[in-house]
Protein backbone atom coordinates (compact mmCIF):
# COMPACT_ATOMS: atom_id res chain seq x y z
CA UNK A 1 0.00 0.00 0.00
CA UNK A 2 1.49 3.42 -0.91
CA UNK A 3 2.54 5.67 1.95
CA UNK A 4 -0.01 8.36 1.07
CA UNK A 5 -2.85 5.81 1.29
CA UNK A 6 -1.55 4.63 4.65
CA UNK A 7 -1.60 8.18 5.98
CA UNK A 8 -5.15 8.74 4.73
CA UNK A 9 -6.41 5.47 6.16
CA UNK A 10 -4.65 5.79 9.52
CA UNK A 11 -5.82 9.40 9.86
CA UNK A 12 -9.31 8.16 8.96
CA UNK A 13 -9.20 5.57 11.73
CA UNK A 14 -8.08 8.18 14.26
CA UNK A 15 -11.04 10.39 13.28
CA UNK A 16 -13.33 7.38 13.65
CA UNK A 17 -12.14 6.80 17.22
CA UNK A 18 -12.27 10.53 17.94
CA UNK A 19 -15.82 10.87 16.59
CA UNK A 20 -17.08 8.00 18.71
CA UNK A 21 -15.31 9.33 21.83
CA UNK A 22 -16.88 12.71 21.14
CA UNK A 23 -20.31 11.09 20.89
CA UNK A 24 -19.76 9.35 24.23
CA UNK A 25 -18.57 12.59 25.84
CA UNK A 26 -21.51 14.57 24.44
CA UNK A 27 -23.94 11.99 25.81
CA UNK A 28 -22.11 11.91 29.15
CA UNK A 29 -22.55 15.68 29.29
CA UNK A 30 -26.31 14.98 29.27
CA UNK A 31 -25.89 12.90 32.44
CA UNK A 32 -23.19 14.83 34.32
CA UNK A 33 -22.78 18.57 33.91
CA UNK A 34 -19.24 19.21 32.77
CA UNK A 35 -17.45 21.08 29.98
CA UNK A 36 -20.37 22.96 28.44
CA UNK A 37 -18.63 23.25 25.05
CA UNK A 38 -19.81 19.66 24.48
CA UNK A 39 -23.29 21.09 23.91
CA UNK A 40 -22.08 22.44 20.57
CA UNK A 41 -20.18 19.50 19.09
CA UNK A 42 -22.88 17.77 17.03
CA UNK A 43 -21.75 19.24 13.65
CA UNK A 44 -18.16 18.36 14.56
CA UNK A 45 -19.21 14.79 15.34
CA UNK A 46 -20.95 14.36 11.97
CA UNK A 47 -18.06 15.86 10.03
CA UNK A 48 -15.39 13.89 11.91
CA UNK A 49 -17.34 10.81 10.87
CA UNK A 50 -18.26 11.72 7.29
CA UNK A 51 -15.18 13.73 6.26
CA UNK A 52 -12.53 12.54 8.72
CA UNK A 53 -13.41 8.85 8.57
CA UNK A 54 -15.48 7.88 5.52
CA UNK A 55 -14.21 10.42 2.97
CA UNK A 56 -10.60 9.94 4.03
CA UNK A 57 -10.86 6.16 3.83
CA UNK A 58 -12.31 6.52 0.32
CA UNK A 59 -9.50 8.89 -0.68
CA UNK A 60 -6.84 6.52 0.67
CA UNK A 61 -8.24 3.34 -0.85
CA UNK A 62 -8.96 4.94 -4.23
CA UNK A 63 -5.42 6.36 -4.46
CA UNK A 64 -4.16 2.85 -3.72
CA UNK A 65 -6.48 0.76 -5.92
CA UNK A 66 -7.73 2.76 -8.89
CA UNK A 67 -6.14 2.00 -12.28
CA UNK A 68 -2.70 3.51 -12.84
CA UNK A 69 -2.46 6.93 -14.44
CA UNK A 70 0.81 6.31 -16.32
CA UNK A 71 3.82 4.06 -15.81
CA UNK A 72 5.86 7.08 -14.61
CA UNK A 73 3.13 8.49 -12.39
CA UNK A 74 0.99 5.48 -11.48
CA UNK A 75 -0.94 7.36 -8.81
CA UNK A 76 -1.09 10.74 -10.47
CA UNK A 77 0.67 13.72 -8.94
CA UNK A 78 2.20 12.90 -5.53
CA UNK A 79 2.34 16.61 -4.72
CA UNK A 80 -1.37 17.03 -5.30
CA UNK A 81 -2.02 13.88 -3.27
CA UNK A 82 -0.09 15.17 -0.28
CA UNK A 83 -1.59 18.64 -0.68
CA UNK A 84 -5.03 17.00 -0.51
CA UNK A 85 -4.04 15.17 2.69
CA UNK A 86 -2.68 18.24 4.45
CA UNK A 87 -5.43 20.61 3.32
CA UNK A 88 -8.19 18.22 4.34
CA UNK A 89 -6.71 17.42 7.74
CA UNK A 90 -5.61 20.93 8.66
CA UNK A 91 -9.00 22.25 7.53
CA UNK A 92 -10.91 19.63 9.48
CA UNK A 93 -8.83 20.08 12.64
CA UNK A 94 -9.41 23.84 12.45
CA UNK A 95 -13.11 23.17 12.23
CA UNK A 96 -13.06 20.73 15.15
CA UNK A 97 -11.51 23.39 17.37
CA UNK A 98 -13.10 26.55 16.01
CA UNK A 99 -16.72 25.51 15.49
CA UNK A 100 -17.64 24.66 19.09
CA UNK A 101 -15.35 27.43 20.36
CA UNK A 102 -17.09 30.03 18.19
CA UNK A 103 -20.40 29.22 19.91
CA UNK A 104 -19.08 28.70 23.44
CA UNK A 105 -16.79 31.75 23.44
CA UNK A 106 -17.41 33.93 20.35
CA UNK A 107 -14.34 35.67 19.02
CA UNK A 108 -13.08 36.96 15.67
CA UNK A 109 -10.23 34.45 15.71
CA UNK A 110 -12.67 31.52 15.62
CA UNK A 111 -14.61 33.13 12.79
CA UNK A 112 -11.46 33.55 10.75
CA UNK A 113 -10.44 29.95 11.52
CA UNK A 114 -13.85 28.72 10.26
CA UNK A 115 -13.45 30.60 6.98
CA UNK A 116 -9.95 29.19 6.50
CA UNK A 117 -11.17 25.72 7.41
CA UNK A 118 -13.88 25.93 4.75
CA UNK A 119 -11.45 27.07 2.07
CA UNK A 120 -8.83 24.44 2.93
CA UNK A 121 -11.30 21.54 2.82
CA UNK A 122 -12.83 22.82 -0.40
CA UNK A 123 -9.37 23.00 -2.00
CA UNK A 124 -8.66 19.46 -0.80
CA UNK A 125 -11.78 18.21 -2.62
CA UNK A 126 -10.80 20.02 -5.82
CA UNK A 127 -7.23 18.67 -5.71
CA UNK A 128 -8.45 15.13 -5.04
CA UNK A 129 -10.98 15.14 -7.89
CA UNK A 130 -8.48 16.71 -10.28
CA UNK A 131 -5.89 14.04 -9.43
CA UNK A 132 -8.15 10.97 -9.36
CA UNK A 133 -10.40 11.84 -12.34
CA UNK A 134 -7.93 10.61 -14.95
CA UNK A 135 -7.56 7.32 -13.07
CA UNK A 136 -11.26 6.50 -13.42
CA UNK A 137 -10.78 4.55 -16.63
CA UNK A 138 -10.63 1.02 -18.04
CA UNK A 139 -7.45 -0.88 -17.20
CA UNK B 1 -20.63 1.36 -15.70
CA UNK B 2 -18.35 1.77 -12.67
CA UNK B 3 -16.82 4.79 -14.35
CA UNK B 4 -20.22 6.44 -14.73
CA UNK B 5 -21.01 5.87 -11.06
CA UNK B 6 -17.59 7.00 -9.83
CA UNK B 7 -17.26 10.08 -12.05
CA UNK B 8 -20.79 11.10 -11.16
CA UNK B 9 -19.94 10.64 -7.45
CA UNK B 10 -16.83 12.81 -7.87
CA UNK B 11 -18.96 15.60 -9.33
CA UNK B 12 -21.30 15.32 -6.35
CA UNK B 13 -18.25 15.41 -4.04
CA UNK B 14 -17.27 18.75 -5.57
CA UNK B 15 -20.81 20.09 -5.31
CA UNK B 16 -21.20 18.81 -1.74
CA UNK B 17 -17.90 20.28 -0.54
CA UNK B 18 -18.67 23.59 -2.28
CA UNK B 19 -22.03 23.93 -0.55
CA UNK B 20 -20.49 22.67 2.71
CA UNK B 21 -17.70 25.25 2.49
CA UNK B 22 -20.24 28.04 1.94
CA UNK B 23 -22.23 26.86 4.97
CA UNK B 24 -19.12 26.70 7.16
CA UNK B 25 -17.94 30.12 5.99
CA UNK B 26 -21.36 31.43 6.88
CA UNK B 27 -20.69 30.41 10.48
CA UNK B 28 -17.58 32.60 10.52
CA UNK B 29 -18.88 35.48 8.42
CA UNK B 30 -22.63 35.99 8.03
CA UNK B 31 -22.60 37.09 4.41
CA UNK B 32 -25.87 35.43 3.32
CA UNK B 33 -28.00 33.84 6.07
CA UNK B 34 -30.42 32.41 3.50
CA UNK B 35 -27.63 30.03 2.51
CA UNK B 36 -28.80 27.81 5.38
CA UNK B 37 -31.64 26.74 3.10
CA UNK B 38 -28.98 24.69 1.32
CA UNK B 39 -28.30 22.45 4.33
CA UNK B 40 -30.63 19.59 3.21
CA UNK B 41 -29.18 20.02 -0.30
CA UNK B 42 -25.68 19.51 1.16
CA UNK B 43 -26.71 16.39 3.09
CA UNK B 44 -28.50 14.82 0.10
CA UNK B 45 -25.60 15.45 -2.27
CA UNK B 46 -22.94 14.12 0.08
CA UNK B 47 -24.73 11.00 1.30
CA UNK B 48 -26.55 9.83 -1.84
CA UNK B 49 -24.54 11.54 -4.58
CA UNK B 50 -21.02 11.10 -3.25
CA UNK B 51 -20.80 8.19 -0.83
CA UNK B 52 -23.61 5.90 -1.98
CA UNK B 53 -22.79 6.19 -5.66
CA UNK B 54 -19.09 5.68 -5.09
CA UNK B 55 -19.78 2.52 -3.10
CA UNK B 56 -22.15 1.20 -5.80
CA UNK B 57 -19.66 1.91 -8.58
CA UNK B 58 -16.77 0.31 -6.71
CA UNK B 59 -18.84 -2.73 -5.76
CA UNK B 60 -19.89 -3.22 -9.40
CA UNK B 61 -16.21 -3.09 -10.37
CA UNK B 62 -14.74 -5.29 -7.65
CA UNK B 63 -17.28 -7.95 -6.66
CA UNK B 64 -16.52 -11.46 -8.01
CA UNK B 65 -17.59 -12.00 -11.63
CA UNK B 66 -19.23 -14.90 -13.42
CA UNK B 67 -16.30 -15.85 -15.63
CA UNK B 68 -15.86 -12.89 -17.96
CA UNK B 69 -19.17 -11.18 -17.22
CA UNK B 70 -20.57 -9.26 -14.31
CA UNK B 71 -24.07 -10.63 -14.71
CA UNK B 72 -27.07 -8.61 -15.79
CA UNK B 73 -25.80 -5.05 -16.22
CA UNK B 74 -29.21 -3.65 -17.15
CA UNK B 75 -30.26 -3.58 -13.50
CA UNK B 76 -27.15 -1.54 -12.66
CA UNK B 77 -27.83 0.95 -15.45
CA UNK B 78 -31.35 1.21 -14.07
CA UNK B 79 -29.90 1.80 -10.59
CA UNK B 80 -27.66 4.55 -11.97
CA UNK B 81 -30.54 6.32 -13.69
CA UNK B 82 -32.87 5.93 -10.72
CA UNK B 83 -30.42 7.17 -8.10
CA UNK B 84 -29.50 10.24 -10.11
CA UNK B 85 -33.11 10.93 -11.01
CA UNK B 86 -34.00 10.55 -7.34
CA UNK B 87 -31.29 12.93 -6.18
CA UNK B 88 -32.26 15.57 -8.74
CA UNK B 89 -35.94 15.28 -7.79
CA UNK B 90 -35.06 15.65 -4.11
CA UNK B 91 -32.90 18.69 -4.81
CA UNK B 92 -35.74 20.31 -6.76
CA UNK B 93 -38.08 19.50 -3.86
CA UNK B 94 -35.79 21.35 -1.44
CA UNK B 95 -35.83 24.41 -3.68
CA UNK B 96 -39.57 24.47 -4.25
CA UNK B 97 -40.61 23.09 -0.84
CA UNK B 98 -42.71 20.52 -2.65
CA UNK B 99 -43.74 17.28 -0.96
CA UNK B 100 -44.57 15.29 -4.08
CA UNK B 101 -41.16 15.54 -5.81
CA UNK B 102 -39.53 14.70 -2.47
CA UNK B 103 -41.62 11.55 -2.18
CA UNK B 104 -40.99 10.65 -5.83
CA UNK B 105 -37.26 11.23 -5.30
CA UNK B 106 -37.14 8.84 -2.37
CA UNK B 107 -39.15 6.26 -4.33
CA UNK B 108 -36.65 6.46 -7.18
CA UNK B 109 -33.78 6.14 -4.71
CA UNK B 110 -35.20 3.02 -3.11
CA UNK B 111 -35.82 1.68 -6.61
CA UNK B 112 -32.12 2.24 -7.30
CA UNK B 113 -31.12 0.41 -4.15
CA UNK B 114 -33.37 -2.58 -4.92
CA UNK B 115 -32.19 -2.68 -8.51
CA UNK B 116 -28.57 -2.62 -7.37
CA UNK B 117 -29.09 -5.31 -4.74
CA UNK B 118 -30.78 -7.55 -7.35
CA UNK B 119 -27.62 -7.25 -9.43
CA UNK B 120 -25.04 -7.53 -6.66
CA UNK B 121 -26.61 -10.26 -4.51
CA UNK B 122 -25.47 -13.27 -6.61
CA UNK B 123 -22.00 -11.75 -7.01
CA UNK B 124 -21.37 -11.95 -3.26
CA UNK B 125 -19.70 -15.37 -3.56
CA UNK B 126 -16.24 -16.94 -3.58
CA UNK B 127 -14.09 -15.79 -6.51
CA UNK B 128 -13.60 -19.32 -7.86
CA UNK B 129 -17.29 -20.12 -8.46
Amino acid sequence: MPILSRWFIKAGMLYFVFAMLLAVAANARGVWCFWHVLDFVQPVFYHALMVGWITQIIFGVSIWMFPRHTREQPRGSQRLGWATFYLLNIGLLMRIIAEPASVAAPSAIWNIALIFSAVLQWLAAIFYVFNIWKRVKGK
Amino acid sequence: MSRFFIKSSLLYLLAGFTVGALLLMQKGWAFAPQIWLLLPFHIEIVIFGWILQLVMGTAFWMLPRFGETRGNEKTVWLAFLLINGGILLNLSAFFFHAALPALAGRVLEIGAVISFVVHAWPRVKPFAE
